[in-house]
């Protein structure tokens, strides 16, 4: 809450000094994202991807492990996805969209799992083996579509509309049954992390490997490609739900970074599964007020990556933050002394 | 025929090369003392920026360069202030980092030119041909109308490399990579170390994007740097955190690019072409070269911290 609150006053600084008058701007992002009933579905809207991102890459951090890996765990989650629903007939309807679902999120698994495997067996760091996979799923997704699933008369390289959706819960704006899903497996994370065994042989591998193996009899190999494996298959969902909700279909290129924004909101939230909820409204609440800013005080939109910067950073650095509050603690010490 | 394709590949490759090649030099170096830098992409935007900025108004280029020097050896200060003062998380910093760029950047070019995603046009620095170089067949064709950038590049290939392996300096710098507590106790400063080590990788990832907005562009544009961050940090891994390896490498990721906008080759689709370099980095990484390895202590300020 401090990390938040610092950035936002670095965040009017920098405004200020650029000529702008922060508050308005401050006050138009708040209308732009929580104004409006349309304007609460679109902030809610561009949470749902992130929420995924941050369960998957904030367990992942649970056991110790850094998923950077998300941008490719993404493209080969939703392109597996996309494909299966355009292969299978389209009158399966319902039941096509699960299984898209399903056989996308167990490709990424898959993939995931192997960075995991790469990393215990061969005892690389997992942040090397993640940037390498992530050209490589996107050169290869990208390659595949415009081979076999190009849709025909299109610049752009897309595949076909696909025959299956997700359907909006409010008509005219993007927010879709994703929600829900969202926060079904924010609760099933929180009951695995909390009430599990698995749940607990995660935190205890995140606080200290070596330690877990030998007293826990904990299988470090086992546990790193299962969890690798799970964290991708969640993340991969922020794509998913993307491509069936928002375009409806496969665009190549589509995701804004869902794989790196996600270590923010994970370290945000603290791998809590409410917290990283909160904190993936925030961010997007941000989002979708920046363009409203941008419209009426026409501040770039490009502001909101400012502030999500300076509160990852601050979020990363207990330190500062715990310096910054004795020293307020002090000054109003002071002042009610006097 | 044939021949001029070749030159021009490898012109290609070499001009795409630098500003990856650059941080990946740097990379090498922060790495080398310990601490991790997912910031780089980061870094570069910052060089690009600043180094437009100055040009705008100096109307020279060459200052532009000299001011993204500056201010990348100053974001590497910042960057080095978080990562080893405040004891923050090394690689959600870097993340950090490049989200507070890529916003900051776009910005600050609204603020000063009223116009989204891209500047004005600027001066940039003027290509030439060397006059002895010229003169040598081969080389002399690779090196026409490179930019006099190259002279710049080459001197800090070399410099790096006898830095870190012919000075008493570059042995300290790899052994608290190495094993910071042991540095320590051997009398080394390695917090002063690391500040430098830092600094130095800021002020060449923003020479990198220097290269990118003044040299081989006249204007930034909006994320100009395109992943080429994260490139250069696979180019480090793939080198060896060794300065050398570290260019080289990034002229092999260039030159896979480079195939793809010299011309089409029939048999192999682009997109493998390009995928090339990350996989045989990951192969090479799992198993022919086992001697290829990360500093020991990466990411670890003090052993006990481990």
């Amino acid at each position: 809450m401090m990390a938040v609150i610092l950035s936002f006053i670095i965040t009017a600084f920098l405004l200020f000094f650029m000529g702008y008058n922060p508050i308005k701007v401050y006050i138009a992002m708040f209308q732009g994202s929580f104004g409006s009933v349309n304007s609460i579905a679109t902030t809610l809207s561009k949470a749902v991807p992130l929420i995924f991102a941050g369960l998957g890459i904030g367990l992942a951090l649970k056991a110790g492990m850094f998923n950077i890996g998300g941008e490719g765990q993404i493209y080969i989650g939703s392109f597996v996805a996309s494909v299966v629903a355009i292969l299978l007939p389209p009158y399966l309807g319902i039941v096509s969209l699960i299984v898209s679902f399903i056989a996308g999120t167990m490709a990424a698994m898959i993939w995931a799992g192997s960075i995991g495997f790469i990393k215990s067996k061969f005892n690389i760091n997992e942040v090397i083996i993640c940037i390498m996979t992530n050209y490589i799923a996107i050169l290869l997704t990208s390659y595949l579509l415009k081979t076999f699933f190009q849709s025909e008369g299109s610049s752009v390289s897309q595949s076909d509309i696909l025959p299956v959706g997700l359907s909006t819960i409010v008509p005219r704006t993007q927010l879709t049954s994703a929600l829900y899903l969202g926060l079904i497996f924010s609760v099933l994370i929180y009951i695995l992390l909390k009430y599990t065994v698995f749940g607990y042989e995660v935190n205890a591998m995140g606080d200290n490997p070596n330690a877990a193996h030998a007293s826990g009899g904990i299988n470090i190999t086992k546990m790193s490609v299962l969890v690798m494996g799970l964290s991708g298959a969640i993340v991969s969902l922020a794509g998913i739900t993307d491509v069936f909700g928002k375009y409806g279909r496969f665009i190549d290129g589509f995701s804004p970074g869902y794989g790196f924004t996600g270590i923010a909101i994970a370290v945000i939230g603290k791998c809590n599964p409410f917290g990283i909820i909160l904190s993936s409204i925030l961010f997007a609440a941000l989002d979708a007020g920046a363009l409203r800013a941008n419209r009426v005080e026409s501040v770039s939109i490009n502001i909101v990556m400012v502030i999500q910067g300076l509160v990852v950073i601050f979020v990363s650095t207990p330190y500062i933050i715990s310096i910054l509050r004795q020293k307020i603690i002090k000054v109003f010490s002071k002042r009610s002394a006097l | 025929m044939t021949y001029m394709i070749i030159i021009d590949l490898l012109a290609t490759s070499l001009r795409l090369a630098i500003p990856i090649g650059l941080a990946a030099i740097g990379v090498s170096i922060c790495e080398r003392s310990g601490i991790i830098n997912l910031g780089i992409e980061g870094m570069m935007l910052f060089g690009a920026l600043a180094a437009v900025i100055a040009s705008y108004f100096t109307g020279s280029a060459w200052l532009g360069i000299i001011f993204a020097i500056i201010v990348g050896g100053f974001i590497g200060f910042i960057y080095a202030l978080f990562c080893i003062k405040f004891r923050g998380s090394q690689s959600v910093i870097g993340i950090g980092l490049n989200l507070f760029a890529t916003g900051i950047t776009v910005v600050i070019v609204k603020a000063i030119w009223k116009q989204e995603g891209l500047s004005m046009p600027v001066n940039q620095v003027a290509s030439i041909d060397f006059p002895i170089l010229e003169n040598i067949p081969f080389i002399g064709e690779l090196f026409k109308s490179q930019s006099p950038f190259i002279i710049l590049v080459v001197l800090i290939i070399f410099l790096s490399w006898f830095f870190m392996y012919k000075t008493k300096y570059g042995l300290r710098l790899r052994s608290i990579g190495e094993h910071p507590m042991a540095a320590e106790s051997s009398a080394i400063n390695i917090v002063l170390y690391r500040y430098i080590a830092v600094m130095i990788c800021g002020a060449l990832a923003s020479l990198g994007g220097a290269y990118l907005s003044v040299v081989h562009n006249n204007l930034f544009v909006n994320n100009m740097v395109a992943g080429r961050g994260f490139m250069s940090i696979a180019a480090n891994i793939f080198g060896g955190w060794n300065p050398i390896g570290s260019f080289l490498a990034s002229f092999i990721f260039a030159f896979a690019q480079a195939i793809r906008l010299t011309f089409r080759l029939e048999f192999i689709p682009e997109e493998f072409t390009q995928m090339f370099p990350y996989l045989l980095t990951l192969i090479i990484l799992m198993g022919v070269g086992r001697n290829v390895r990360a500093p020991n202590a990466l990411g670890v300020l003090k052993d006990s911290q481990k």
